[in-house]
């Protein structure tokens, strides 16, 4: 029996498995699909990565060598080319079940007394935004073209559309400009950027692609391959004007609409989700609703930064160590709520006797904001924190330290939100 | 006075930059944003990241990256530099690639290890 069985060996499940050594835990696997630990980073080959975590700027696959140097610094076991296919609670203190298999084991049944889930997310494709057109070959979501270009070497077209400004997709434009592509538009439905600033500035701005918000592709036209793609304006309502149409002759139209965090497990598994997240309710530690079973990275909510990732996941692997060193968290839960301008807030509930420091919140807004104030407000009315900020915007991730001496002043649920002052 | 969002890290910092006061940069919540308001607007660069070709290993390619940043008008021609290059594996994280990229002072290094099959 193992103490500590992490799914996925990412960013999220190294930075676990390493903090749980550290905490004390010497029994530990790690399960990845692939065959190399790391995850998407290795494919991320852009720099920008660990100026919060290590203070220097690194690219993807360097900020994952750093972690794989150190899990192999440890006792950590790890498992490549394993697919986990079900994971089954323990009821009542029993050990809890990972089904896993690969070609050199088979089919595995492992008990172990706690998990990490840290299977990260999939990007949403184009069937799950229902785009309109041909079924043409060069359609491809930007990551799976990211995946091709970088690590196996494919060039996967010449003129190129991409649909959705996250992230991804603003990488992609340059990366393949630098290429020798042409990148003739960047498409967002909203009237404002899915990814970073610094991202619009230099892939965008320094290429000179044009960036068209509130516009969607409307039609993809193409018999073998991509030929034609039309845009069009939307409206506030977000439905394509007529008589807005322009037309792009490319071969190959890149998605970046977004990331999905990938639960099949933790659903099967009966773990209690939060649908704005997609991905389970957790506790102050990262803990879900199923004692033992923690949770991290992307697979809770989809982070910008790998830096975010990182801490967040350290404070399971530091959860998950002091569960098996019989330190259960437990005592009543501070719910916190959604107020105006705010979409999600991670984690979604505190236990107050277990917050020895200050509770570190993740949320999202959901306007773009200048000189506003992020309140905590309590069930009767009163604001126990107040912060300052004066930039935000739905694509950048925000995080607020609530400290335990003023959440112990809460009455009720604590609701976030936000105000322009 | 032009205004310009810092690119150095993720945060993306609104800076200010006034050209008549010797670039004096405002907004900055670090030296280093300073530092790229001022040079920005004199002698735009950047951190130049793309692949090369390897030989032997468990992928066909290898990811690289330029030890500091370049001038932004020499990025195409520093990628024509990295498609002549063919490598064979292993290669080490941090190993120099091209010393001294179209004397930029730079070097063109690894940034992944990629053991020999």
């Amino acid at each position: 029996m193992y103490d500590l069985i992490v799914v996925g060996g990412g960013p999220a499940g190294l930075a676990a498995a390493c903090k749980a050594w550290d905490g004390g835990v010497k029994n530990i696997l790690v399960l990845e699909r692939d065959r190399e630990l790391g995850g998407i980073l290795n494919q991320c080959i852009h720099n920008g990565f660990g100026l919060q975590r290590f203070k220097e700027e690194l690219t993807g696959p360097e900020y994952a060598g750093r972690y794989i140097d150190m899990l192999k610094a440890t006792g950590v076991q790890a498992k490549l080319d394993t697919m986990v296919l079900q994971i089954v609670p323990g009821e009542g203190g029993a050990p809890h079940q990972v089904h896993a298999i690969n070609g050199a084991d088979g089919y595995m049944v492992l008990e172990t007394r706690t998990i990490v889930l840290a299977m990260g997310c999939r990007e949403r494709t184009r069937g799950a935004i229902s785009t309109p057109g041909e079924r043409c070959a060069g359609v491809f979501t930007a990551g799976a073209a990211q995946r091709f270009l970088n690590m196996e070497g494919y060039m996967v077209g010449r003129r190129v559309v991409i649909l959705g400004s996250g992230d991804i997709g603003l990488i992609m434009a340059r990366r393949m400009t630098l290429e020798g592509a042409k990148v003739l538009a960047c498409v967002e439905l909203m009237p404002y950027s899915g990814g970073l600033t610094r991202n619009i500035v230099q892939c965008l701005e320094d290429y000179g692609i044009p960036l068209y918000l509130s516009h969607t592709i409307t039609n993809i036209k193409g018999h073998q391959r991509v030929e034609q793609v039309t845009v069009s304006e939307v409206g506030p309502d977000r439905r394509p004007i007529p008589g807005t149409e322009m037309a792009f002759d490319c071969d190959t139209v890149l998605l970046s609409v977004g990331l999905i965090p990938e639960n099949e497990l933790t659903r099967q598994a009966g773990i209690a989700m939060d649908r704005r997240t997609s991905g389970a309710v957790v506790f102050e530690n990262m803990e879900t609703g199923v004692p033992g079973i923690f949770a991290c990275g992307n697979v809770v909510h989809v982070h910008d930064l790998v830096d975010y990732v990182s801490a967040e996941s350290e404070r399971a692997g530091a959860a998950a160590a002091a569960w098996v060193q019989g330190k259960h968290a437990a005592g009543e839960a501070l719910e916190l709520l959604n107020g105006d301008g705010v979409s999600y807030t991670v984690p979604q509930r505190l236990r107050l006797d277990a917050l020895e420091k200050p509770a570190q919140v993740f949320f999202r807004v959901n306007r773009v904001t200048r000189d506003a104030q992020i309140l905590a407000t309590d069930a009767g009315g009163k604001a126990i924190a107040r912060f300052k900020r004066e930039h935000m915007a739905p694509g950048e991730m925000e995080q607020v330290a609530l400290p335990p001496q003023l959440l112990k002043l809460a009455r009720g649920p604590l609701t976030l939100s936000i105000r322009e002052v | 006075m032009k205004e310009l969002i810092c690119i150095v890290c993720p945060k993306g910092c609104h800076l200010k930059v006034e050209e008549e006061n010797d670039w004096a940069v405002s907004g900055n919540s670090c030296p280093k944003g300073a530092e790229y308001g001022r040079s920005e607007l004199q002698n735009p660069t950047r951190v130049l990241t793309t692949t090369v070709c390897v030989e032997g290993g468990l992928y066909p390619r290898i990811p690289v990256k330029t030890s500091r940043a370049i001038p932004k008008g020499l990025l195409m021609d520093a990628m024509a530099e990295a498609a002549k290059v063919r490598l064979a594996a292993p290669v080490r994280r941090g190993q120099v690639i091209l010393p001294d990229l179209l004397g930029t002072g730079a070097d063109l290094v690894a940034s992944r290890d990629m053991e020999a099959l």
